[in-house]
């Protein structure tokens, strides 16, 4: 009964396309820049085609990195950003699950306050103590190391409400049948719990590996050696010289491999992806 | 909401939530109180001595004109970024609402820009229009537009949105297309046999429907243009020329970064917790319930 004639089909084809060139224009270009030659980039002469420098830029990225200042290859900045988004991926879900675990399937005392202690810290984005988290971790000796990048963002308001609610909806027959055959909080936990939760936690993991890879802010503070940066930090270090210095086709080519994982992560695992974060948002 | 049947444990509880309660209470409620105290102390210029001054910070921080320049801009930015970021979303969604072919093809082409990080998407944009060797901008001078962000405040600003505003799209398009997908069809075949128009049925039928979806996004999108930008920022202009570009939360970093006065980012910090309090107080008491999907 909604019909849709073929003139008004075609206006919202058109529409889609010019809206999905909008949304690749600025990555197309940053491709194209990275085959290109940087004195030609540095005149504003930049061609809109691809050029012939691909391989030659990309090794040198990867595996020699800017021949300025910051000499550190991208591809060991890559490393760092796949172990810290790793150990913030896991880690939140790690610890995120069983404490919804202890929450649901326990009665002890402090129990709502416990809840309400891990839910509150929603309210308090590191953007809103920066100065005093960094000090503290500054003080605990975490600067430039893994642990550092991560322990402090692995707390998860969000995902222990999702498990909560998730385990709330786990029939309770469950629980008594392993019981009768005579499991413990540990065997219900590992044969039966996790392997129900096991949609859950991928599509909570995507949404957190991206989040991990992405972030700026706190390895900015506490990264001061080089080989310790992350991708996001180092693509930063290489525009802060003066513009005559900056290698734009490295520079585009970092882009482009930060941007590659994530990127990766969300096509192919788009119902995952896009079921994490209906979920973590609601 | 309780479970009925659960497991008996004296010990066992803790153990489980201790690892989430010592990161929480090490890494945000311990820093968080540090900021609180600090907020009310005052040091002297070479931080020997330290002294409780109450509300001075705050007062100072009141009678700040840049403080309070950057509080209008932060607003500004949020409303700018969120309008333009949702109007073209929404047109967007509506279109890929429609029994397409490809309406796959076109959500995975759409959505991607989610997994850009923010710093990322600086460097993209600050290279496309770059005063001398962007692509954008030899069509900007082109169109005789005297283009140079990194000199001109106002630009410096448009700019900023722009690259904002396009990241949110890909996140604003996807739970749009959800809202509109859950608006019953046969709603709008009522409206159509009553004789409306598309026009017609979208703002009359289709608008209302969505608008619990509309309001969540809002406020979603004003958290991130508050916190998220922050990347796209210190890649693009570092607040800058001059403080054109400064948020608040930029602000915090920079002026915490000059080592400058401690009591004063403290009290910035908390001022900011109060606007993080108040923004998922609404979220949670006023989208949780309506939206559905």
């Amino acid at each position: 009964m909604v019909e849709e004639e073929g003139f008004r089909r075609y206006v919202a084809h058109i529409i889609l396309w010019i809206g999905i060139a909008i949304v690749a224009f600025p990555v197309y270009i940053a491709i194209v820049a990275s085959t290109q030659d940087n004195a030609l980039i540095a005149n504003g002469q930049m061609s809109l085609l691809p050029g012939g420098h691909f391989f030659q830029t990309y090794y040198q990225t990867i595996f020699v990195g800017t021949t300025g200042s910051t000499r550190e290859p991208v591809g060991n900045m890559m490393l760092n950003s796949l172990i810290t988004a790793l150990l913030i991926a896991v880690g939140k879900i790690a610890i995120s699950i069983i404490s919804a675990y202890a929450i649901v399937y326990f009665r002890f005392p402090f129990r709502m306050p416990i809840f309400w202690i891990i839910f509150i810290t929603l309210m308090l984005p590191v953007e809103v103590r920066i100065y005093p988290t960094y000090k503290i971790v500054a003080d605990l000796h975490m600067l430039d190391s893994y642990a550092g990048l991560s322990l402090p963002l692995i707390a998860s308001a969000t995902a222990t409400l999702l498990f909560r609610q998730f385990f709330m909806t786990v029939p309770d027959e469950l629980l008594e049948a392993s019981r009768i055959d005579g499991a413990g909080p540990f065997r219900f936990f590992w044969d039966t719990l996790l392997p129900l939760s096991r949609t859950n936690m991928a599509a909570l993991f995507v949404i957190l590996f991206i989040l991990g890879w992405n972030q700026y802010l706190w390895p900015l503070l506490i990264t001061t050696r080089d080989d310790m940066q992350t991708i996001q930090i180092g693509i930063r270090k290489m525009i802060t010289t003066s513009d005559a210095l900056t290698e734009w086709p490295t520079v585009m080519a970092t882009a482009v491999l930060a941007m590659l994982p994530p990127v990766f992560v969300v096509v192919v695992m788009q119902k995952l992806f896009v079921r994490g974060l209906v979920e973590t948002e609601k | 909401m309780q479970k009925q049947a659960i497991f008996q444990s004296k010990l066992l509880p803790y153990a489980l939530v201790a690892p989430q309660l010592a990161i929480v209470l090490i890494f945000f409620y311990w820093p968080a109180l540090q900021a609180v105290i600090q907020s009310f102390l005052l040091q002297d210029a070479f931080g020997l001595s330290t002294s409780f001054v109450w509300f001075e910070n705050y007062l100072e921080l009141m009678k700040d004109r840049a403080y309070f320049e950057a509080i209008v801009r932060t607003f500004f930015f949020s409303f700018a970024i969120a309008v333009s970021s949702l109007s073209f979303a929404l047109l967007l969604a509506v279109m890929a609402d429609k029994p397409l072919r490809g309406v796959m093809l076109y959500r995975t082409l759409l959505i991607w820009p989610y997994a850009v990080a923010p710093p990322v998407v600086g460097v993209l944009w600050i290279f496309m229009l770059h005063p001398s060797l962007g692509v954008l901008s030899r069509y900007l001078r082109g169109l005789g537009v005297d283009w140079n962000p990194l000199l001109d405040g106002d630009q410096a600003a448009a700019l900023i949105i722009l690259a904002a505003a396009w990241k949110q799209i890909s996140y604003n398009f996807l739970f749009f297309l959800a809202g509109l997908q859950s608006i019953p069809r046969s709603v709008l075949e009522a409206a159509a046999i009553d004789g409306a128009r598309p026009m017609r049925r979208f703002w009359t039928v289709t608008f209302p429907l969505l608008s619990p979806t509309i309001f969540f996004l809002l406020v979603v999108n004003i958290v991130y243009a508050f916190f998220d930008t922050f990347g796209i920022i210190d890649t693009m202009t570092r607040g800058g020329p001059g403080k054109s570009t400064e948020t608040l939360v930029y602000k915090v970093y920079s002026d915490g970064l000059l080592g400058g006065n401690l009591g004063s980012s403290a009290a910035q910090s908390v001022i900011l917790m109060i606007m993080v309090i108040v923004l998922t107080g609404i979220q949670f008491r006023f989208v949780e319930r309506k939206v559905t999907y």
